[in-house]
């Protein structure tokens, strides 16, 4: 993914000179064919978020089209406020990136986890918050967010995601997408968890049961039509996401369903618990750890819809 | 950027060089008429308002290439009121140099209204570059604007007021440094050194001493002037920039400044004038009703 976000600023930068790089300190060589291709365009801002994010909304009202990249808490939770009052308030088109999220950075401990933000950063008015699975999602949203004259937040994983197959490249922000049919139980997921939902979804297929799968990439907007959709449609709609239970896509779609007139659907949630994971491991370990695997969605699943 | 050629800044769209009499007859009326609201308003922060009233009447009186008429040019100057509290004296000012009627003043502190404690976002408010209120936020703004000017090979050139209290606040100095890593020389800060912050002096609070050191240390040109002495707030601003580097402002100015009891008395952060006050300050600064 980070090799795909290089090579679409890349070409955002040739295609349109407001687009401006700004990096907090990382992506060594990473960004070597923008820095060669769009010049003085691309700023290296140091280890000062705050003052990263300032600087981006300065260049905003000023008619650029900045793009921050950093790893994510560090261009979210560090510089919340700067965020909120730079970008937010005054509506400007800053698009903030952060790379490595959720557990990607398992084995760098909980400093460099993000399973909070998500839930920050979707409380601030003007924000766009999106979670592509993929790289091709990931260019999808980048492209879209260039095109929103506000506040975009795009969360992304590292490195060597599963492509999710597809049956077309349609693409719309605030529209999840449908990556599997089915009809006994909704599977919506976000971000780069994707791929195991789509293996839960092939494991419930083996014991007789049907899975849809959503492909929620934008968690705010919500794309409401789909949730009104799926919500009449399915006993249980399951919610997965390499982020925190409290104030993901979880939060946002049980803030919505509990207020909807009637509702005869279950939510199962799928996320990280309320704690920081003081034990070192890789990302396939820290997932185990919060059952976030497909195994465990499928099993969870099956053991709901018995119950019923 | 050619930085030669840059300098912080020569011309004005006003059609003549206000002088400096005018200056200072402009600040004492601005004065008085932000004790007059204050007063009607119940608008705290008078202080800190009056300190800074002789740098904001110079820059936007002597100094900034803007235009009224076409406030959101792409080449005007920028001007950000970092310390955002002490917007009861940017309305003022704006208002006189005619970014909207003085009149819309009346609505002043009236709820649904624009006008209260801190400055609003542009898109509210004719003049306004950026909605501060929340301390150390004027400067990387600021510093973002410079550099789009670099970037869009525009000429203008970007000032910011910070306060001395706001310094404690390290977004400050992650600016600073990054101005002079990048070399940003339309840059200028004003900083309004009137040796209080809400609650405490300053310099007790966190050491800025030696703050003109401070600044070089970071990498930028800096000076000290007498924040009150309209011909040196002046010559700062009309002195071409040959350093290649951001310049700092110390302006050494006083809490509550031209108003006898005022003056360095940290109660007048957050204290509200009576009729009688609002009447003596206006005979003390020669501003009759």
């Amino acid at each position: 993914m980070r090799n795909a976000f290089a090579d679409e600023a890349t070409k955002l930068g040739e295609a349109d000179p407001r687009v401006v790089l700004l990096s907090g300190d990382i992506g060594n060589r990473l960004f070597d064919k923008f820095k060669e291709k769009n010049g003085n365009r691309f700023i290296n801002c140091g280890i000062a978020e705050a003052n990263m994010m300032g600087v981006a909304a300065g260049m905003a009202l000023s008619g650029l089209r900045p793009i921050i990249y950093t790893i994510t808490p560090f261009t979210t939770t560090r510089c919340f406020e700067q965020i909120r009052v730079d970008a937010c308030y005054h509506n400007v088109p800053v698009m903030i990136v952060g790379t490595g999220s959720g557990l990607s950075y398992a084995e760098l401990g909980p400093t460099h986890h993000s399973c909070e933000d998500l839930a920050i950063l979707r409380t601030l008015p003007n924000m766009t918050v999106l979670a592509p699975a993929d790289e091709v999602e990931l260019r999808q949203c980048m492209r879209a967010a260039l095109k929103i004259n506000g506040p975009v937040y795009i969360r992304i994983g590292k490195k060597g995601e599963e492509i999710i197959p597809k049956k077309d490249d349609a693409f719309e922000i605030g529209r999840s997408i449908t990556v599997r049919e089915g009809k006994d139980v909704c599977l919506i997921g976000t971000g780069t968890l994707m791929p195991e939902l789509l293996k839960a979804a092939e494991l419930l297929q083996q014991q007789g049961i049907s899975a849809r799968v959503e492909s929620c990439h934008t968690i705010k907007p919500l794309d409401l039509e789909m949730l009104d959709e799926v919500s009449k449609k399915f006993p249980l709609l399951v919610v997965a996401e390499e982020h925190s239970k409290i104030g993901g896509l979880a939060g946002a779609v049980s803030e919505w369903l509990a207020v909807q007139k009637s509702n005869n659907t279950t939510m199962l949630n799928f996320g990280t618990e309320d704690e920081f994971m003081h034990e070192v491991g890789s990302q396939e370990y820290a997932r185990a750890k919060y059952g976030l695997t497909a195994d465990n969605i499928a099993s969870k699943v099956m053991q709901s819809l018995r119950a019923s | 950027m050619s930085s030669a050629k840059k300098t912080l800044t020569t011309s004005t769209s006003l059609e003549t060089m206000t002088s400096l009499n005018e200056l200072q007859s402009i600040a004492s009326t601005l004065r008085a008429r932000i004790i007059e609201n204050s007063h009607k308003t119940g608008t705290p922060h008078l202080g800190s308002c009056l300190s800074s009233v002789d740098i904001l009447t110079a820059l936007y009186f002597s100094a900034l290439k803007i235009d009224p008429e076409h406030p959101t040019d792409p080449n005007r100057d920028r001007f950000i009121l970092s310390k955002g509290h002490g917007a009861p004296a940017l309305f003022q000012v704006l208002a006189m140099r005619g970014f909207f009627p003085e009149v819309d003043l009346e609505s002043y502190g009236q709820d649904g209204g624009v006008f209260a404690e801190h400055p609003p976002t542009p898109d509210h408010l004719p003049g306004i570059e950026a909605a501060t209120g929340s301390l150390g936020h004027g400067l990387p703004i600021g510093l973002g604007m410079a550099l789009s000017a670099r970037i869009q090979k525009q000429e203008y050139c970007v000032y910011v007021l910070l306060g001395d209290g706001e310094c404690n606040e390290g977004s400050v100095w992650e600016a600073a440094m990054m101005a002079a890593g990048q070399k940003v020389d339309n840059l200028m800060v004003f900083v309004d050194f009137n040796k209080w912050q809400a609650t405490d002096r300053s310099e007790e609070v966190m050491a800025l001493e030696p703050f003109a050191e401070k600044w070089r240390a970071f990498g930028w040109d800096a000076c000290e002037i007498d924040g009150h002495d309209m011909s040196q707030i002046v010559d700062v601003l009309t002195k071409p920039n040959k350093s290649g580097k951001p310049v700092a402002v110390i302006a050494h100015t006083v809490k509550g400044k031209g108003v006898s009891f005022m003056e360095d008395d940290n109660n007048w952060h957050y204290r509200i004038p009576k009729a009688e006050e609002v009447v003596a300050a206006k005979q003390e600064l020669g501003v009759m009703p």
